[in-house]
């Protein structure tokens, strides 16, 4: 899967949780969740379950710390899938 | 000093047999029964399979609930209780779309649980070893103070935010303890009332100890029968009721719309003695609260025009009047009518009491006595001690002054509230 592919797939899975069209529609590999799309803290335990149905995979605690932007989704994505 | 006088400013109400206060009004006009047969619970092994749900379509959630707020909602209590909450709230005149926090402005939004089918997917996940699968969301649907936490959110309220819950006195309790909150000069305005969610996982405890009806699987708009010697238990209900309770300074200075004035109220309990038990009331604390509403409010016996009881549709039915006739000194013609909305909608549980106090202040604020339906048979105990008439299964158009309602609950629990008819 290309970085552009799994970027978007990740805008699919983060629409329903932002609170900022316009940074979403702008959105980019810097783009973060909280400051940037004003995803509410809580519902990123949401996201990280539906990337995991989404790719099959399983999202540890620590990754799921650091998983606070479109980067770090990307690359903790990668890795879960290349351990597969 | 003066007290300070107390009205109701907004209405909103989500009930088995109508949705919002129009097609409420009509509904219980019309003594339409919102009783429904439910295949799920005869499917279930239920003795009662029949029950009162309202009907609430994807197309209204939308109306009250973001898609995000509705993405893996399973609450149907919080949904009954945001949609009166927020009707009530509109009903007033008041802004729903708000930025800022109103410190003025409160919610005593009551429940006896919290999102039960929301609570059953979470243990299945969490046997099933998946804690981390959860989501975000469980506690909010299911932790008690759900329903005004919601609300307080939606309303920007930024006064006491809170649940009550005493079982099926909750409802009623909630008006009383908002109407106390403002007379102490603590809030404005307090949004009250209550909820309950529907369905096998809440009502099952109830089958289990038979205390609903079994005999009217076939015709559900019968099983309902407060007062009447063939009652055999009560049918299950659920939705939510709520009114916006305000000072009439307030009221006044915002040029609202008033319904009714709340004039006082009382709760106590029985302290499951006396014959008071967890499931059945103390009838020496009924009476004594009955009493203690009349004196707060200042209201001698026989100016009340109409009682809306608690009125279950079982045995204690006939003993809940006696305690109306001693609590009041009143008895034969010279008692006042007497009512059961759950005749229609069933016991709506934690949602009664304000869905029926609803009931009851349209009814002040249009001047009509609703049908109680199913009480053709009267019980003779009952007529033994209230006239027949005082009881009717046909609308009676009539100005009415004052309406006491009452609600009662397990663990023994006690709530009386006095409503009149407003008189700037």
């Amino acid at each position: 899967m290309t970085k552009e592919e799994l970027i978007t797939s990740l805008k699919t899975i983060v629409k329903p949780y932002i609170q900022d069209e316009e940074a979403f529609n702008n959105l980019t590999e810097e783009t973060d969740f909280i400051n940037d799309l004003k995803i509410n803290s809580a519902n990123l335990v949401d996201v990280v379950l539906d990337v995991e149905d989404k790719f099959d995979i399983e999202i540890d605690n620590d990754s799921m710390e650091k998983m606070l932007s479109v980067k770090a989704a990307i690359d903790i994505i990668t890795n879960k899938l290349n351990q597969k | 000093m003066d007290k300070k006088r107390i009205v109701i400013t907004g209405m909103g109400v989500v009930a088995p047999n109508g949705i919002g206060l129009s097609s409420f009004t009509n509904a219980i006009k019309n003594g339409t029964s919102g009783i429904l047969f439910y295949k799920e619970l005869e499917e279930l092994g239920f003795s009662c399979c029949i029950g009162g749900i309202p009907k609430i379509t994807e197309e209204l959630k939308e109306h009250y609930f973001t898609s995000l707020q509705l993405r893996n909602f399973n609450s149907s209590g919080i949904l009954y209780g945001c949609i009166a909450g927020i009707d009530a709230w509109k009903d007033a005149g008041l802004e729903t779309d708000v930025t800022d926090v109103d410190f003025d402005s409160g919610t005593i939004f009551g429940t006896g649980t919290s999102g039960v089918e929301k609570f059953r997917e979470a243990i299945y996940k969490l046997d099933d070893k998946k804690v981390k699968r959860l989501g975000s969301t469980v506690v909010a649907q299911t932790m008690a103070s759900g329903i005004s936490a919601y609300l307080g959110g939606m309303l920007g309220l930024g006064n006491q935010v809170t649940t009550n819950s005493s079982a099926c006195s909750t409802g009623t309790e909630a008006i009383i303890m908002g109407f106390d909150r403002i007379q102490s000069g603590k809030a404005k305005r307090m949004l009250v009332g209550s909820c309950s969610d529907h369905g096998p996982y809440l009502w099952g405890g109830f089958d289990a100890m038979r205390v609903m009806t079994y005999k009217h699987n076939d015709t559900p708009e019968k099983g309902s029968r407060p007062m009447s010697v063939s009652a055999s238990g009560f049918v299950p209900g659920s939705g939510a009721g709520a009114m916006v309770l305000e000072s009439l300074e307030s009221a006044k200075k915002r040029g609202a719309t008033i319904y009714a004035e709340v004039l006082g109220g009382a709760i106590n309990s029985g302290g499951q003695k006396n014959g008071g038990t967890m499931t059945a009331p103390n009838p020496k604390a009924v009476v004594q609260c009955i009493k203690d509403a009349l004196k707060n409010s200042e209201v001698i016996a026989h100016e009340i025009d109409l009682i809306n009881g608690h009125l279950t549709a079982t045995s204690k039915d006939a003993q809940e009047i006696e305690s109306w006739t001693k609590a009041l000194q009143l008895k034969g013609t010279n008692f006042p009518h007497i009512q059961s909305l759950k005749s229609m909608i069933g016991h709506c549980l934690a949602a009664a009491g304000s869905i029926e106090s609803v009931s009851s202040v349209l009814q002040l604020s249009q001047g009509f006595i609703f049908p109680t339906v199913n009480c053709e048979d009267i019980h003779p105990e009952i007529s033994t001690m209230i006239n027949s008439n005082k009881l009717s299964d046909k609308l009676i158009s009539k100005p009415l002054k004052i309406i006491a309602k009452a609600s009662f609950g397990f663990g023994d629990v006690n709530a009386c509230v006095l409503f009149k008819k407003f008189d700037s």
